[in-house]
């Protein structure tokens, strides 16, 4: 940013006269002019970085959580870095529905296979559906068993989710995330 | 022509005005949707003169005290405040609260939770002025563990968090024992109310009539001690007084907000008066 | 500030020698002296209302800064406790937090009367836009005021609003979490909200002296748009527009101090007494007043980043009007055929802010099927980019214009003015 305020105004008088000598002074400029806002950009790169996740955000780490006592057709909330886990413990009829889903005319098309991660047999187990409960959109936390599709409603722009936990209908681009998270045991999840 | 285009678009401005400032006041009559009519109590902190009926946030501190501190707190309330000037038991002759006798003993009815000093266990010691009302549950998950996993509101400021106002609360607390809708599915410990948000509360109808008894009550009225009969505690009584105190309780700087607010509006009003005067002398010569 | 010769002349020795180190007291005179048209009318009294508003925001702010905690276990308690406890708390907290509505209802005020009269046009583009980077300044600062109470609508507001960001393809969610310092509002967020909040309104103070700057060197418009040309089309601002503008700042202050006193919740959300809870958004999340338009645009696309871009297009298209309104007459007194469209223009916005505060699928006019918030905020929204994209621009080739006085003397004194000395 230095080199052009440094060179036009300033500098235009004395080279006026030796060619070369004027060739050589622009060069030590310019190399000045570039030194400075290397020097700018470093001092100007903590202040910006300062507002990153600090340390202790980054480390929030993981949870444990125990899917038995979520009991049928129930649903528990917890907190994971600072967003709502939603863990739905889903009826056989929200599992039909979520598996016989037309997903071609979806806005976000995942099966919900695919937002299932296998327990420690290799098989996913349709009954527990493990996501964010934040609504894609800007961020609220939908309302569950409502909206259109019997799933989830968020009452922010009206945004319909189903039972898989996909976007159906309104604003929302995306389908309700999936945490990164494992089965240690048959009942017991580590998200994070 | 061009008159009554211009004509139709102001009228059209002015309905798009009251439209637009008439939204406030509907926006939050919606949530139930059954039949029930939200009843508008005349309160006596109504209005620009408006002040708090003492005897009934006495009598509602006593509701509050009895039936609703079993499960609700009052997050943002000290015992002191009772004593305040504003609140229910102000004395002049104790400008300080902490000295008010009143104040002194109602802090003494509460047990409050404290670290000895000497050896650092827990304890438990009767209240004073200064303590904060204590919260019932040591925390969330424990008052939702104690209450079938609702949570109890703080009622400190109820009355301010909700839509309706002093209404609302009253309305909630009398609006119990009608014929849910057909379509309402009411699981586990939920009871209709209509003026619930959804229709269903998980709180127990907590007023019955004469679930407790008033006493009569002196009341220091400009010098002269009168005293105020006790009425009888009805359903309706109760939600009356216990929603006045609440209201106080909310908004325990009421009544020297306006009265400070006569003054201003009144100073104001003179000072409107002389600077128009002002303008008119000054512009007095003026063509403009 | 260049504009009209100096006429102050120091009268003591003191007075002579800062004079010639500083002349602050002359350019103080400069502005009491300062020539302003003859004519203009009340709704030149804003500039002077809003200075005060800007004034009393900073004063109480600060004072409120002095109890407020930005912590996340303790905002909502620090803002009650200095309802009840500081001395006078219960007075400046409303008094700042009323004062934000105060401000913004001013400045919608002078900016209707900039559009009306046109005071965006030659020579004053500058000084509009530098109005406009206020105004945008103010919208940052009223959003992350907003934010410090810390209850409901505090909380999911500012989720929402930090939410837009999120929209940006790539680097949305880098940029996300970046401006909140986490991976969703939290205490880091409230903190750096807090800082920003008290430094703004100083950017505000610096950009306002900007525009005063700009103001004193082209002078006022005026309501009939003519450029004053002889001596007996000004008047000195001291003393006739000071008394004036006093009058004026009272008679807001009525209103200002109605609401402070007896009204000090009506302009706020009821929510906001709930203190925040990331676990449970609201049923009706909805912005204060003074943002309702905009948010009813951001709800008239569903496409979330079409939504927000919209959003943002409605400021930006207030930066470059002084270039879309192609018309030579500066004030709708002369221009009959513009005149009713801006009358238009002005209930369109009313109806955004109405659709911005009812729920886009809800019916707001029963007609034939019903007309849905949503709909009836897509017209609205349409017009109000008409209005400047379209209308303004072919209007001022086609208008015809009213015959306008030739000067402001004349307009004023009618046929009885002396033919102006020249």
């Amino acid at each position: 940013m230095g080199k052009g305020l440094i060179v036009s105004e300033t500098v235009n008088e004395p080279h006026g006269e030796g060619a070369v000598d004027g060739e050589k002074r622009d060069f030590i400029f310019i190399a000045t002019g570039a030194v400075a806002a290397l020097g700018a950009a470093s001092v100007a790169w903590p202040l910006v970085a300062q507002m990153g996740k600090a340390a202790d955000t980054l480390a929030a780490g993981s949870i444990e959580i125990d899917l038995s006592a979520v009991e049928e057709g129930g649903q528990l909330k917890t907190l994971w870095r600072g967003k709502p886990v939603f863990v739905r413990h889903r009826t056989a009829e929200e599992i039909a529905q979520a598996e016989n889903t037309d997903i071609a005319n979806c806005p976000d098309p995942q099966t919900d296979a695919e937002r299932l991660i296998p327990g420690p047999s290799g098989q996913v187990n349709p009954k527990y559906l493990v996501m964010i409960g934040v609504c894609t959109h800007f961020g609220c936390v939908p309302v569950g068993e409502a909206g259109d599709f019997d799933g989830w409603y968020c009452p922010c722009h009206g945004s319909h989710y189903d039972t898989s936990g996909r976007i159906r209908k309104g604003p929302a681009p995306k389908n309700m995330e999936i945490p990164p998270y494992e089965y240690l045991s048959d009942t017991v999840i580590k998200v994070g | 022509m061009k008159l009554t285009i211009n004509k139709i678009a102001l009228a059209l401005s002015a309905f798009a005005v009251l439209a637009s400032t008439s939204v406030f006041g509907v926006s939050y009559a919606a949530g139930a949707k059954s039949e029930y009519k939200m009843e508008h109590v005349h309160w006596h902190f109504n209005g620009p003169r408006g002040s708090y009926d003492r005897a009934a946030v006495q009598r509602g501190y006593q509701v509050y005290r009895e039936i609703c501190s079993a499960c609700h707190a009052l997050d943002y309330l000290s015992f002191r405040h009772l004593g305040d000037k504003g609140g229910p038991y102000y004395d002049k002759a104790y400008k300080n609260p902490n000295d008010n006798p009143y104040v002194k003993a109602f802090a003494a009815d509460w047990t409050i939770k404290d670290i000895d000093s000497e050896t650092g266990d827990v304890i438990e010691r009767p209240g004073t002025p200064a303590d904060k009302f204590p919260s019932i549950f040591d925390n969330d998950a424990a008052a939702r563990a104690s209450n079938g996993g609702a949570l109890p509101p703080d009622l400190s400021v109820i009355v301010a968090a909700r839509g309706g106002g002093a209404d609302y609360v009253y309305n909630l607390l009398t609006a119990y024992g009608l014929d849910a809708p057909k379509d309402l599915k009411l699981t586990g410990g939920l009871y209709y109310n209509p003026v619930m948000e959804g229709g269903a509360i998980a709180m127990a109808p907590p007023l019955a009539d004469e679930l407790i008894e008033y006493a009569p009550i002196e009341v220091n009225d400009h010098g002269t001690i009168k005293t105020i009969p006790a009425p009888v505690a009805t359903v309706e009584q109760m939600a009356k007084d216990v929603t006045e105190f609440l209201a106080w309780s909310a908004d325990p700087k009421m009544e020297q907000r306006k009265s400070l607010g006569f003054a201003t509006m009144i100073y104001l009003l003179i000072l409107s008066v002389l600077l128009y005067f002002s303008y008119k002398a000054v512009w007095r010569d003026v063509e403009h | 500030m260049a504009g009209h010769p100096s006429t102050y002349e120091p009268q003591y020795a003191a007075t002579r020698w800062l004079d010639q180190r500083l002349p602050v007291i002359r350019m103080g005179a400069d502005f009491m002296t300062f020539p302003s048209p003859r004519n203009l009318n009340y709704w030149w009294t804003f500039g002077g209302i809003l200075s005060l508003c800007l004034v009393s925001q900073i004063i109480t702010g600060i004072i409120l800064a002095m109890h407020y905690v930005p912590h996340v276990d303790m905002a909502f308690d620090s803002v009650q406790r200095i309802r009840r406890d500081v001395p006078f708390g219960w007075l400046l907290q409303p008094m700042h937090a009323v004062g934000a509505s105060m401000f913004f209802l001013a400045v919608y005020v002078h900016m209707f009367r900039g559009l009306y009269y046109g005071s965006y046009k030659a020579p004053r583009e500058l000084l509009w836009i530098l109005g406009c980077v206020i105004y945008l300044v103010m919208m940052a600062t009223a959003f992350l005021g907003y934010t410090l109470p810390w209850g409901q609508m505090s909380f999911w507001g500012a989720t929402v609003i930090t939410g837009f960001f999120g929209a940006v393809p790539v680097v949305g969610e880098s940029l996300q979490q970046w401006l909140l310092g986490g991976y969703s509002v939290d205490n880091a967020t409230l903190n750096r909200f807090f800082a920003l909040h008290y430094l703004l309104p100083f950017v505000i103070a610096g950009v306002v002296g900007l525009h005063i700057w700009a103001l004193h060197h082209v002078g006022q418009n005026n309501p009939i748009g003519v450029t004053p040309k002889t001596k007996t089309d000004t008047l000195a601002f001291h003393p006739f527009y000071t008394v004036k503008d006093a009058f004026a700042l009272c008679i807001f202050l009525l209103i200002f101090a109605y609401f402070i006193f007896y009204q000090p919740d009506a302009l706020g959300h009821s929510d906001n007494y709930i203190p925040a809870d990331p676990l449970k958004t609201p049923a009706h999340i909805v912005p204060e007043w003074y943002f309702l338009p905009f948010y009813a645009i951001l709800r008239a696309v569903p496409d979330k980043l079409a939504g927000i871009l919209l959003m943002f297009a409605a400021i930006v298209v207030l930066f470059v009007l002084p270039w879309l309104d192609t018309s030579k007459v500066r004030s709708m007194r002369f221009r009959p055929v513009a005149r009713p469209f801006f009358f238009v223009f002005i209930f369109f916005c009313f109806i955004l802010g109405w659709c911005g505060a009812g729920n886009p699928d809800d019916v707001a006019v029963p007609i034939g099927k019903g007309l849905t918030f949503k709909v009836l905020s897509q017209i609205s929204t349409a017009y109000y980019f008409a209005y400047f994209l379209i209308i303004l621009p072919i209007l001022g080739m086609t208008e015809k214009a009213k015959e306008r006085p030739v000067s402001i003397t004349k307009s004023v004194l009618g046929d009885h003015a002396a033919a102006p000395a020249e």
